[in-house]
């Protein structure tokens, strides 16, 4: 089967994968393997996360992990390091005005998460499509949506991406092809499934053909919302209907204050590609070139029409859930393993080592995404709020909400259509 | 006026449409109440969404038994030979997850009909219908439309129990960003399931299954594949000066046999059939009842913040002073559809029903024990 020969690539030491079938196979180095109870029954407080150094911050060179990823070039590396660059003084940024009182509402910060932003959606073509869940502003910002376009929304002001009506949660730019921003758990995994059968539908049945292959939607959500039903009903559609999308679970181990390991029957989430059809991948979403290596086979497969791939990056959020959660239920050892892993250090450390670039031009880097940012703040603040006018516009793509003509018109513009009731 | 609106060529219907078009050039001056032909409901859906399909290659069908069982009520026969399975899509039981996909293919510019099966289903996906479909385009601001019709039977039919008989027209009407159709006659069915199929919006379409088998005239101009009724009018189906009582779908055969029966004793009814829910043809409804001084609404849902809610509302803001009587309202009981067969009968609003409350408006200084 096609996606069982696939699979045996991601057998290799990037990532621990299993192809359905072989459960005699040792179980893979996953961080949590070791607390799945096998014979004696689990411990009832929370479990705390063992997990695996990055091989990379180790310096462990001959470790499989030197190998794991394919040369990166200079130009590569920097746009990697930028990227995530941004999304973490963007995101911290966004703490600091949250508490100035200039962003209010629900704020999910995606500080720690990064290098599966980077990782993934810089791989990605124009036409290609990201949805995300409420924590989506370093996914709008990887996809080019512009740090002051994503600011001003954030502060409500009309000259956001989505002119201060969507918000926080629901970030949308037609242009970027970043399909939202949802609030539900859950909700944008259907969505992106149906970007994905656009995109083959519109190769197969309209014959409009990109010249790269199908376009490819990628699906990224949390380790809570793979408890969900409509999860499993995507799962099952886009390898039914072999859909190009990639489903990327960023899982963070924890929901608001709920762990991952006390809401999941069998927490490794990998697992449940292959019940459906599709290859599982777990990679370490704290490296972002291994992210990045295991991105590009799925989307290219997505692309070469093979059908989807489940992938389970294993990551951690630094902050809160959202900006109002105290964030008391994480335990500082495991919070500082994980701080230890930061993916901007590791890159960093990476790049300095194989000699990709200098100290000052990393910090140079940093300097211009500060005031990349800073300006986003004050092209947001001073920007207007949205006129009044604006707030009764685009409730229907169509101006009064009467439908299109036979003549293929708006009826509300024929003049004739105001005068008295339909009799037909 | 209806000359004046150009008409579009259309698909295979073009052949017939030239002829059509030239024997209405030719009859343009005169009335169309005379019928050419009987269509059923279920003829007529099916032949709007062949011709939609036919003309617009993005138009696709999904649902549950939509392709190989030719639809669980036989709405979408003969599409799966005439477009294939990539057009008419058999899909999992799974509401959520495939209303979804058909929003995401939305908003990257198919159009997809989404079938349930019952709009009870639909509870499945009402998520997505209102919260992916319904409010995207605000909250994009403009950006991502949702060109996407959500159809299938709605209210109760004949002995399916409590969580098959369920009328969902005032859940859906309460939303901003959605626009809500019920037809009634093989018109309606033809001429808004175009309209909703060709809109860049999200269309709750409300059919009824007791209506599918259900013969009505259709005049040639009906049977033209570029047909299509306005979103947001209603139809004076019987002209009255007595009373206005609106309805519909099947509620409108309800009102109309007890117009009838009013007539037999000099109570003139006009009866509106509302066809779009919201928007609500508030003009023509309060129009009527300047013109009548009495209202009766009639739905099949349940009363508590129903259609008739509203509409009751709406004559009070704008037409109070022309109200001679209170408005009545009749809907559905307020408790779950029963399954007795003459529980049920009960739980619906008849013919008699209707009648009686048409003289209750008309009669009103009757003391109510009078009436009873």
């Amino acid at each position: 089967m096609a996606s069982f020969t696939a699979a045996a690539k991601f057998l290799a030491p990037v990532a621990a994968a299993r192809s359905g079938g072989d459960s005699r196979a040792p179980p893979p180095p996953f961080p949590s393997a070791s607390l799945r109870p096998r014979r004696k029954p689990a411990p009832s407080r929370l479990r705390t996360v063992l997990a695996v150094s990055s091989d990379v911050l180790s310096g462990n060179k001959s470790a499989p992990a030197a190998a794991a990823h394919s040369a990166v070039t200079r130009e590569e590396a920097l746009e990697l390091y930028e990227d995530m660059v941004l999304g973490r003084i963007f995101e911290d940024m966004c703490a600091q005005m949250y508490y100035r009182g200039k962003m209010f509402g629900f704020v999910h910060l995606y500080n720690g998460q990064e290098a599966v932003s980077t990782g993934f959606i810089k791989q990605l073509n124009q036409a290609d499509c990201v949805v995300s869940t409420y924590r989506d502003h370093v996914h709008a910002l990887s996809k080019g949506v512009p740090a002051r376009s994503v600011m001003a929304e954030l502060f409500g002001k009309a000259t956001g991406c989505c002119r201060g009506q969507g918000g926080s949660m629901h970030m949308f730019s037609a242009p970027h092809n970043l399909l939202g921003g949802f609030a539900f758990i859950g909700e944008g995994i259907p969505v992106a499934t149906g970007a994905a059968f656009a995109a083959k539908y519109r190769h197969e049945v309209l014959k409009e053909s990109g010249p790269d292959g199908l376009d490819v939607t990628l699906a990224f959500f949390g380790d809570g919302t793979c408890n969900n039903g409509q999860f499993f009903e995507c799962l099952n559609m886009a390898q039914l209907w072999k859909l190009p999308i990639v489903f990327v679970v960023e899982n963070n181990l924890w929901a608001i204050g709920m762990s991952h390991l006390r809401a999941t029957s069998d927490p490794e989430i990998y697992k449940k590609g292959p019940a459906f059809g599709m290859p599982g991948v777990h990679v370490d979403g704290m490296d972002v070139l291994k992210v990045r290596e295991v991105a590009k086979e799925a989307i290219e497969r997505a692309r070469r029409g093979e059908g989807p791939t489940l992938v389970e990056c294993e990551t951690y959020r630094f902050r809160g859930h959202s900006l109002a959660d105290p964030d008391e239920l994480r335990k500082p050892d495991e919070k500082s393993h994980y701080a230890a892993r930061d993916p901007i250090t590791a890159l960093k450390k990476y790049i300095i080592e194989q000699n990709l670039a200098t100290e000052s031009e990393l910090k140079s880097i940093e300097k211009k995404i500060d005031d990349v940012v800073e300006e986003a703040v004050e092209f947001a603040d001073a920007s207007p709020l949205p006129p009044r006018s604006q707030l009764l516009e685009n409730v229907f793509s169509d101006p009064k909400g009467f439908g299109i003509g036979p003549d293929g018109k708006y009826r509300c513009e024929d003049p004739l259509f105001t005068q008295g009731t339909a009799q037909v | 006026m209806l000359a004046a609106v150009a008409r579009r060529r259309l698909g295979p219907g073009g052949v017939m449409g030239q002829q059509l078009m030239q024997a209405l050039r030719s009859t343009a001056a005169r009335s169309y109440s005379a019928a050419a032909k009987e269509m059923t409901v279920r003829e007529a859906l099916n032949s709007a969404l062949d011709e939609e399909m036919s003309a617009d290659p993005s138009v696709f069908l999904m649902g549950e038994e939509v392709g190989e069982y030719q639809g669980a009520y036989k709405i979408s026969k003969g599409l799966l030979d005439k477009y294939g399975p990539d057009r008419v899509l058999d899909t999992p039981i799974t509401e959520a997850g495939f209303t979804g996909i058909g929003v995401g293919a939305a908003y990257q510019g198919l159009r997809p009909v989404v079938e349930f099966m019952t709009f009870n289903f639909s509870m499945q996906a009402i998520d997505h219908i209102i919260n992916s479909a319904a409010k995207s385009n605000y909250m994009s601001a403009g950006q991502i439309n949702v060109p996407i019709v959500f159809r299938g039977p709605n209210g109760a039919a004949a002995g399916v129990g409590a969580q098959h008989s369920q009328c969902y027209a005032a859940w859906y009407a309460h939303v901003p960003g959605l626009k809500v159709l019920s037809p009634y006659s093989a018109e309606d069915a033809r001429g808004l399931l175009k309209a909703a199929i060709r809109d860049p919006d999200p269309v709750v379409f409300l059919e009824n299954e007791l209506l599918y088998g259900e013969s009505f005239p259709v005049s040639a101009e009906v049977l033209d594949s570029s047909f299509c009724l306005p979103i947001g009018k209603a139809k004076i189906e019987r002209e009255g000066k007595d009373v206005t009582i609106t309805a519909f779908s099947k509620m409108v055969g309800y009102a109309l046999q007890a117009a009838e029966i009013l007539s037999k004793e000099g109570i003139s009814a006009e009866v509106i059939n509302l066809r779009s829910i919201r928007p609500l043809d508030r003009a023509a409804i309060n129009a009527s009842v300047r013109k009548t001084n009495r209202l009766v609404t009639l739905e099949e849902g349940f009363p508590q913040h129903g259609v008739g809610a509203e509409i009751c509302m709406s004559v009070v803001e704008d037409s109070f002073e022309y109200l001679d009587a209170p408005v009545e309202r009749i809907a559905g009981a307020d408790v779950p559809m029963p399954y007795a067969a003459n529980l049920e009968r009960m739980a619906v609003p008849q013919v008699e029903d209707i009648v009686r409350a048409a003289k209750r408006a008309c009669y009103r200084a009757v003391p109510m024990a009078a009436t009873a």
